[in-house]
């Protein structure tokens, strides 16, 4: 069976957006299978608009077709529509790059970036035909792996995923191609399986959960430790040294029907040291990786030029703070030379730090098609910003936003978190007096100034300072939510969006979950729970229900706080960050301690950089002008508030 | 100045919706470096015109666009741009013509005033479909019920359908030329009239005694009727008495030529 296109096309007729199903992108590849090449189908678990644009997956796609060794296609979750059409015809998940059954290939490699898409992985598993339990498998099925910033804590879905990937993936695929080609080779014999797992597992980087055994005391985890001698007691991730080895995606994939970030995406740097608290990304993909100014530059020029799309976004988890941006602003905008695309062309920066040096930038370059500008200050008080260490102050938000008025932006978005650690009301209402100030500033420059602010739910992360903290209820969340909903009732021009509460909590207890919470996984995808992230298809009730039938406690994963002394689920993996580093910078927290950018201040041996030997790739010595982030600036501004939260937390671990 | 494209849309390309393929043109254009006119005003856009949305999953071998090349522009070589267009579209969508018209005939959409279709119809019985062409072509009237406006209301077809007949088999070349194109009979090709309110191709097979649905429907020909004779629209636009100098049709052949063989 080399297409299912035979079949899938008398279904296309039948189901809403078919295009979704056909591939065909610019830069899409028709590889040649052969006996010795391994074969990877990257599939994103979600629908294709969402997944397409997925930079992770892009550049394993065209590394690894570069491989003599390897080929890879891709897959996307069917919407429900077709799945039926799918599942009454007998026709098997397929890649979209030549329609292959996606159980033909050796290796079905997930994206795993967000806890609500794992029932729709399990689902891509079980319509590929392949058992979603990873012990049921055998030599004839594919292996089935995961990569992506939820793999750091993978033990939830440790029940169906053969291995992980921690990390940066640009280089340990060629490690993985080598011992399942040599698997291929050997023509997978009966009972091979489990010895390919075993030498997957010594890949630096790759973990194999069904290469460690768990043990428990009551409800508490005591340890995660190997099943043999040669698989590491402690898994670390990978890390690129050097972007500038990966020029990638170098033929990014131009879909023929609209998709999310639909435009020219251009990685200026990898990993963030602003050390924002709150935030996973920032902790997990240090140390900063700066892509040299003249390499982000070529690939604009070329990027456009092979695209025809007319806009550019420079990736990276804070765009302005990357050493080259005036310079590829300025290039970018006054044109490419003799190979200059019709018509001008924009860029945007997806990550907008909050200070007018920025948005004097985002004026230079949004010359085009002007829309709108979002900040995210993340809390609304001083005190709490301290707390998790977003270091902007009252004065750098309004700057920014007076001067994105004065140069014609008319809508601003604003985005929080409500459920930080020692949050009082104050600081939630907080979150409303800067909105009606913002649009107060606005006021000054147009009739009918917009701010829209959006509130999102906070869910600890693991490998960061606040994994210990016990987050929100979702009866506290929708009552914070609420204070700010009476607040700006009145506040013409401000409008408030929020996150589903009942999302954030399953989200937390998967985040930080452990291995007892595969079954629940599993039933709730039974019983049709796909499609998570999207509100139409979110059911929190069967969560709670599979939780229940299983006899685990919502409150103890997701609103306990954990002690120093716990052992966590990701213990035996590392981000290569020191547990006592974020035990410390927990503590700092709660005493209101800001913490200075590494980039340019003396190292706090994170252990990000010294315990791979390596560092930054940074081309500034000095900080970007404009703004109190990490210049060094008097951060003692704003009014101390009480915070109690030591208390409780001391309580608990006395208990 | 003006230019009018005949171009494919065949294949797997064909499940893609008539804004994707306003979309893929947009970026084809400019990355094939044509120095389209630009609106003026806040958000600008590029001065290109399409002419009856398609369905998305049906296909053509006649879908046009007009593109407003910029007043300061050199107009390009044709030849060599259509060639370069279809380049650099997705498999399926290919540019067979091109020409210059006159920017003041009137937009595709309104000149247009009716298309031929065909159907592929492999588990229908060509006797069959023969029988039924003739009875409906012999009807006075094709009663249909449609939902307009959230209304229901009664129609006739009968006066929208030019010519209905059934194809055992089409012409080789066709499919010779255009790989993707339904090779599976038995056919059913009709003539559908756009004015004054356009018939969409399934409305006509579900007045067949059998509910008929077709495994691949293709849209052959766009028409613009001028004193009483039909044209194909980049003829009849360069033919037009008020374009100056000679028409400049870079691939004269129009689709007329898709024959097929009768169905008895």
């Amino acid at each position: 069976m080399a297409s299912v296109w035979p079949q899938l096309e008398n279904l296309l007729d039948r189901v809403q957006k078919p295009a979704r199903y056909i591939g065909l992108e610019q830069g899409m590849q028709r590889p040649e299978h052969g006996p010795d090449t391994v074969s990877w189908l990257l599939t994103y678990p979600d629908t294709y608009e969402i997944g397409l644009p997925n930079a992770g997956l892009q550049i394993l796609y065209e590394i690894l077709n570069e491989r003599p060794d390897a080929v890879a296609e891709r897959s996307y979750a069917p919407w429900v529509d077709l799945e039926e059409l799918l599942r009454e015809g007998d026709v098997p998940l397929f890649s979209v790059d030549t329609h292959r059954p996606a159980g033909t290939f050796d290796v079905l490699a997930f994206n795993l970036s967000a806890e609500l898409t794992y029932t729709n992985l399990l689902n891509c598993v079980d319509l590929a035909g392949v058992p979603v339990h990873t012990a049921a498998r055998t030599e004839e099925h594919p292996l089935v792996l995961a990569g992506g910033h939820c793999t750091y804590n993978p033990e939830p879905m440790a029940d169906f995923l053969d291995a992980v990937v921690l990390g940066d993936g640009e280089e340990v695929v060629a490690e993985i191609c080598e011992v399942l080609g040599e698997w291929r080779r050997s023509g997978r014999p009966a009972g091979s399986r489990p010895d390919v797992l075993r030498r997957l597992a010594q890949v630096p980087g790759v973990y194999v959960p069904s290469m460690y055994d768990v043990t428990y005391d009551g409800e508490h985890l005591v340890s995660v430790t190997p099943r043999h001698p040669d698989v590491p007691a402690q898994v670390e991730k990978r890390t690129v040294a050097d972007l500038a080895e990966f020029p990638y995606p170098k033929q990014q994939l131009v879909p023929l029907t609209e998709v999310v970030h639909d435009r020219l995406n251009v990685e200026v740097f990898r990993g963030c040291t602003r050390g924002c608290r709150f935030c996973q990304a920032g902790m997990i993909t240090r140390p900063v990786r700066e892509r040299p100014t003249a390499q982000v530059e070529q690939m604009v020029r070329d990027g456009l030029a092979r695209t025809g799309y007319d806009e550019v976004a420079l990736t990276s988890l804070s765009s302005a703070d990357f050493s080259g941006i005036e310079s590829v602003v300025q290039s970018t905008v006054s044109g490419c030379g003799d190979q200059a695309p019709a018509g001008p062309v924009s860029v945007s920066l997806p990550s907008l730090r909050v200070d007018a040096f920025t948005v004097g930038v985002a004026a230079q370059i949004q010359r085009a098609r002007r829309t709108g500008l979002t900040f995210a200050p993340e809390a609304g008080s001083w005190r709490l910003r301290q707390v998790i260490n977003k270091l902007i102050r009252e004065e750098d938000l309004y700057g920014a936003v007076s001067s994105a008025y004065s140069q014609g932006w008319r809508r601003m978005k604003l985005y929080f978190l409500v459920g930080l650690p020692t949050e009082t009301d104050e600081d939630t209402l907080g979150i409303a007096e800067l909105a009606r100030n913002c649009v107060e500033l606005g006021r000054e420059h147009t009739a009918n100034p917009s701010v829209t602010v959006s509130v999102g739910g906070f869910v600890p992360k693991p490998f960061t300072p606040f994994q210990w903290f016990g987050q929100n209820t979702v009866a506290e969340l929708h009552r914070k939510v609420g204070l700010l909903r009476e607040d700006l009732r009145r506040s013409r021009g401000v409008q408030l969006k929020w996150h589903d509460p009942k999302a954030t909590l399953v989200e937390g207890i998967m985040s930080r979950g452990d291995r007892r919470l595969g079954p629940v996984i599993e039933q709730v995808w039974r019983r049709g729970g796909v499609f998570q992230e999207w509100s139409e298809h979110f059911d929190v009730d069967r969560w709670l229900t599979a939780m229940a039938d299983h006899g685990l406690s919502p409150d103890w994963y997701a609103y306990r706080h954990r002690t120093e002394d716990e052992v966590l689920p990701w213990d035996h993996l590392s981000a290569g960050l020191h547990k006592d580093f974020l035990w410390q910078d927990w503590r700092d927290a709660l005493d209101e301690l800001g913490l200075e950018d590494c980039r340019w201040t003396p190292c706090y041996d994170c252990g990000a950089c010294t315990g791979y030997g390596i560092e930054h790739v940074v081309a500034s010595a000095v900080p970007p002008a404009g703004g109190s982030q990490g210049t060094g600036q008097d951060l003692a501004t704003g009014g101390a508030v009480p915070v109690d939260l030591r208390r409780p937390m001391a309580a608990k671990a006395a208990s | 100045m003006r230019l009018r494209l005949r171009f494919t849309k065949l294949g797997k390309v064909r499940f893609i919706s008539h804004r994707d393929v306003a979309r893929v043109w947009e970026r084809v254009l400019r990355r094939a470096g044509v120095p389209v006119a630009i609106t003026e005003g806040f958000s600008p856009r590029p001065k290109v015109h399409f002419g009856l949305a398609l369905s998305t999953g049906h296909e053509s071998l006649g879908e046009y666009l007009d593109v407003d090349l910029h007043p300061d522009a050199t107009a390009p070589a044709l030849e060599p741009l259509a060639e370069q267009l279809s380049d650099l579209l997705p498999p399926g969508m290919e540019v067979e013509a091109i020409a210059e018209v006159d920017r003041r005939a009137t937009s595709l959409q309104q000149a247009v005033t009716s298309c031929t279709w065909l159907y592929a119809l492999p588990d229908a019985e060509p006797g069959w479909l023969s029988e039924q062409a003739d009875r409906l072509l012999g009807a006075d009237e094709l009663p249909v019920t449609r939902t307009r406006k959230g209304k229901t209301v009664h129609d006739d077809l009968r006066p929208a359908v030019v010519s209905l007949e059934a194809l055992e088999r089409l012409d080789i070349r066709t499919t010779d030329r255009h790989p993707e194109f339904p090779s599976q009979g038995p056919f059913l090709r009709t003539e559908l009239s756009t004015q004054p309110r356009g018939v969409r191709p399934q409305e006509l097979l579900d007045v067949f005694d059998r509910p008929l649905r077709a495994q691949r429907t293709v849209r052959l020909h766009q028409w613009i009727t001028l004193d009483g004779a039909r044209h194909e629209p980049l003829l009849a636009a360069t033919r037009a008495p008020h374009v100056t100098g000679p028409p400049t049709l870079a691939a004269a052949e129009t689709a007329e030529d898709i024959a097929g063989v009768r169905a008895s």
